[in-house]
């Protein structure tokens, strides 16, 4: 399902964002997926997220691994550069990525068996080494790509669509991350376009390492009843715990929030993102309750979404404020500074005489 | 009983357990007798082991600079009771033992063809130091003093060397000389100094260094200006990614911000190195990572994708012992064939084999410029022998003019007067590509994939588009061909040739000398990048018979070449060494003269010029 009209051309009254773009500039190549694939509606949300914050398009950079969410990185923003990566190893491909560049905007595209099977490993290091990205799984609980199978994230008890139950207990991408440390952890629903496309705003804009964990169903291999990952469940089992707007960088909060339920954290560069609480005693910047509440609605088989963690940038340095790496990009430092010369060489061999 | 008299040209074998400090002793007295201006190499064979295991050092003098084993033993150090039978035995005739004679030990008088020399190291340690690991580390330099009493090693070159090592700790620096003073006199006063076997001050080591070819690698990284550094830790390739960081961390720090000019990763396995190299390099830097056999097993899948969609990436790859887990701390050409196919389908990869720490030094540039300019992977195959131990090489020299060649990147500029950018398609007939890097220009976006592309970067899965790349692809193998560095090439035009590689280098040429000497002229081949240029070619037409000398099991060096050249099978003679330790000159005397006299002929090595 896809819930922002894709115009097949640039009309004249299509709005324009604050660099004068529409929302044309940040669209991609046309979806392959399967008619009313969820991931196309994260595809959506990421297209109205970007223009939103009228990014430039050359400098967000798309990565991702194998599989039907690997895909979608070529079906949005054409302008900025995509890396289809092998299978599980997108981490390490944004880890270097990002090592020669901090100042680009990185936003990886994973699925559940693509980071939660054979990349788990390269998701919690990543998680661990706090790259400054935007990690979004797909999460729609199987293999599509090799029609069907369960995955990582399958539910206890749920159904495969040839009768199969499974029996292994779920990895929850959300709860894994918040043991690691991840300081920006979220989860939405792909067919809920007002919940993802602040969070995918405020992840982009967050300086370290930021999950969103989509639920994003799979309509041809994992829509049926008995499936826990299906449009008909979500919906019945969503639980948001705190709504969140962003809000760019110098511009007036805006959003129709009571004052006294909304709680507005600063970002890096200005920008600010408020969360307008709905669960009555939900606090985001505690770790330990984030991690009890998930536990809780998992417990009751209900999904809990929203911006479940958020810390302080300040107190969580991302992989280049540890490293105290050079602000110029690595890949972008005159050779002189970086080759030290036959003078010094020589110096340098005196020991090894 | 005759004495080998030997001036400046022997092998001397210490025998001693792992953790205990011998490294230490062992590297002042090459490093002395270095300084003596006398050519040396020195040889560790440790274990894979932190504490207690048998370890072994061999030094080798020799006044012709020969950088193999000879594979004879003059002077062995028995300071493992352990190893203490087999020790006893590899002594050459007419040679000498040194053991510690703190305790009796009859088994040593076995032979009556070498001298014992019976040292109370433990003794003298015991009478004047306390502590007990101060009187392990300093019976280590009390054995270094005895030698260069025996050896008439000059106490200057030792005060000096242990001089820069402890400068700003006096007392120790004091302790030290005072256990070689102990181990020196005793000698002096029990026994004849010096022995046949001597140290005379030559002047043959001016302009150059000792050096381990990790560190000489990671040096020339510095030098071509790589920025990413990603690796997971295995042995021997640790040591060049430690001294990449030391390297940077005195070169690329900001004094002032404490800003680094580089980025260096530990990584959680090889997958996730590699992957980091090619994010980095895919993004613009120059990145690299440096690991093993088992390594390269890991890193395969990457390198197929770096292949086809055509990242730059540098990859050393410091050989060990396989299969499998193997010998970690033991030396073998292992991975030849898995380094030049690494990946599945139809993938073949540039390979660099350095023969020396000279060649790690200057190839570790080379890497870059050729990863940059060709879009593929380059990989350097070194190996422990290279990689860990301190080789005598020239001087490296660097020329200030020197800039990288960063290949064909388009520029914002560049990409703004384009109508459009077509990612793989070949502008230049040399079969490369044009490549962008994000953040540059909108219209410079491609989209890279390892699944099946056209030329302009698309998803495919068309015959004809799809073949059109992958031909490309073998063009621009062809333009790789030209680029790489030439095979070295010796000889006067003699009918049988011999062929080799890396570090069975130094072994074949001492062998050439010798088996020279007695009327046997070999020309001789040293193949030094994948693909072979059209002089391997030309080499192997040109003989009749071409020995193969590598240290594996399988003749990989020998499948290559039948493989990618036209050479009959039946000409290629193969001299395999793969026990793990270096190859010495001996085992390709004999391999040589077995087949030039026929099998029944005893290989003969003579070195009669400097026996007695």
């Amino acid at each position: 399902m896809t819930f922002i009209a894709k115009p097949k051309v640039t009309h004249p009254a299509l709005p324009h964002n604050a660099r004068g773009l529409t929302r044309r500039a940040y669209e991609g190549a046309l979806s392959t997926l399967c008619a009313g694939c969820g991931h196309d509606s994260v595809t959506a949300a990421i297209v109205e997220a970007c223009w939103h914050l009228a990014l430039e398009p050359q400098n967000l950079v798309k990565l991702s691994g194998i599989g039907c969410s690997s895909k979608t990185t070529a079906y949005f923003v054409s302008g900025a550069h995509g890396f289809n990566a092998v299978h599980g190893r997108m981490p390490s491909i944004a880890t270097g990525a990002n090592a020669a560049n901090r100042h680009l905007n990185y936003i990886g595209i994973s699925g559940d068996g693509d980071t939660l099977s054979i990349g788990l490993g390269q998701f919690c290091h990543a998680i661990r080494r706090n790259v400054d990205m935007l990690y979004i799984i797909e999460n729609n609980g199987v293999y599509g790509l090799t029609k069907g199978q369960f995955s990582a994230s399958a539910d206890i008890g749920s159904r495969a669509k040839k009768g199969e139950t499974n029996r292994q207990p779920p990895i929850d991408p959300v709860l894994l991350a918040l043991d690691l440390g991840a300081p920006f952890v979220a989860r939405s629903f792909s067919g809920d376009k007002h919940q993802l496309v602040p969070l995918i705003e405020a992840g982009l804009n967050y300086r370290g390492f930021a999950l969103i964990d989509v639920l994003s169903p799979c309509v041809t291999f994992n829509d049926h009843e008995g499936s826990t990952k299906s449009y008909a469940y979500a919906r019945e089992h969503y639980d948001p715990v705190a709504l969140t707007d962003f809000v760019p960088r110098e511009q007036p909060i805006t959003v129709d929030y009571p004052p006294g339920e909304a709680r507005e954290l600063a970002l890096h560069d200005g920008s600010r993102i408020v969360l307008r609480k709905v669960g009555a005693d939900y606090d985001p910047t505690d770790r330990v309750a984030a991690q009890a509440a998930v536990r809780a609605g998992s417990a009751s088989g209900e999904y809990l979404t929203g911006l479940i963690f958020i810390q302080d940038e300040a107190t969580h340095p991302d992989f280049h404020r540890l490293n105290a790496t050079a602000q110029e990009p690595l890949n972008g430092l005159p050779f002189e500074q970086l080759s030290p010369g036959a003078a010094q060489l020589e110096r340098i061999l005196a020991r090894f005489r | 009983m005759s004495s080998v008299k030997r001036v400046n040209d022997f092998t001397i074998k210490i025998a001693t357990v792992n953790g205990t400090g011998s490294a230490s002793a062992n590297t002042l007295l090459m490093k002395s007798i270095f300084r003596s201006g006398v050519p040396v190499m020195g040889k560790n064979f440790f274990p894979s082991n932190i504490q207690g295991l048998p370890t072994w050092y061999e030094i080798r003098i020799c006044p012709h600079g020969h950088l193999a084993r000879s594979g004879t033993v003059e002077l062995m150090v028995a300071l493992n009771p352990e190893t203490y039978g087999r020790d006893v035995r590899e002594v050459a005739p007419g040679g000498f033992l040194l053991y510690d004679s703190t305790w009796p030990r009859p088994v040593l008088l076995s032979r009556t063809d070498i001298t014992v020399i019976g040292v109370p190291l433990a003794r003298l340690c015991n009478e004047n130091f306390t502590g007990v690991r101060t009187r392990i580390l300093m019976k280590n330099i009390c054995y270094a003093g005895a030698l260069a009493a025996l050896l008439n090693l000059d106490l200057g070159h030792v005060r000096a060397l242990l001089g820069e090592t402890y400068g700003r700790k006096p007392q120790l620096l004091e302790s030290n000389m005072q256990a070689i003073a102990l181990g020196y006199e005793y000698v002096r006063a029990h026994f004849p100094c010096p022995l046949p076997l001597s140290i005379e001050p030559l002047e043959r080591t001016g302009g150059h260094i000792m050096i381990d070819g990790n560190t000489a690698a990671a040096l020339g990284c510095v030098y071509a200006g790589a920025t990413v550094a990603a690796w997971y830790p295995i042995t021997p390739s640790t040591s060049l990614m430690d001294a990449f960081k030391g390297f940077c961390e005195r070169l690329r720090v900001d004094p002032q911000t404490g800003a680094k000019r580089f980025a260096f990763i530990q990584a959680e396995d090889e997958l996730a190195a590699i992957g980091m190299v090619l994010g980095a390099a895919w993004n613009g830097a120059r990145a690299f990572t440096a690991t093993s056999g088992p390594g390269i097993s890991l890193m395969s899948e990457f390198l197929g994708l770096a292949y086809y969609a055509e990242v730059p990436a540098v990859v050393f790859d410091i050989q060990r012992v396989g299969p499998s887990t193997g010998m970690p701390t033991r030396t073998q050409q292992g991975d030849l064939l898995a380094c030049a196919y690494a990946s599945h389908g139809d993938t073949r990869q540039v390979c660099l084999y350095p023969a020396d720490p000279g060649e790690c030094f200057q190839f570790a540039v080379t890497a870059f410029d050729l990863a940059e300019r060709l879009q593929t992977p380059v990989l350097v195959l070194s190996d422990l022998d290279i990689g860990m131990n301190d080789w005598m090489v020239r001087e490296f020299q660097w020329d200030d003019a020197y800039r990288p060649d960063r290949g064909k990147v388009l520029n914002a500029a560049q990409i703004e007067s384009l109508e459009k950018f077509h990612r793989y398609v070949d502008v230049d007939g040399d079969g490369i590509p044009w490549r962008t890097l994000p953040g540059v220009h909108p219209k410079g976006a491609y989209f890279t994939r390892g699944s099946g592309h056209n030329s302009f970067g698309a998803y495919t899965e068309d015959a004809a588009e799809y073949q059109q790349v992958l031909d490309r692809l073998l063009k621009k193998w062809h333009t790789a061909r030209q680029l790489v560095p030439r095979a070295c090439l010796d000889g006067e035009g003699s009918e049988i040739g011999i062929v080799s590689i890396g570090s069975s280098d130094g072994a074949v040429r001492e062998a050439l000398a010798l088996l020279r000497a007695q009327g046997i002229a070999l020309d001789y081949l040293r193949v030094r990048a994948f693909p072979f240029g059209a002089e391997v070619e030309q080499f192997l037409a040109a003989h009749r018979l071409v020995f193969v000398a590598e240290q594996n099991r399988d003749a990989q060096l020998r499948s290559l070449l039948t493989l990618e050249t036209a050479v009959e099978k039946g000409k290629l003679r193969s001299l395999l060494h793969y026990s793990g330790l270096p190859v010495s000159s001996q085992f390709i005397v004999a391999g040589v003269l077995a087949e030039v006299h026929g099998a029944a002929a005893a290989p003969v090595v003579s070195m009669a010029d400097t026996t007695v």
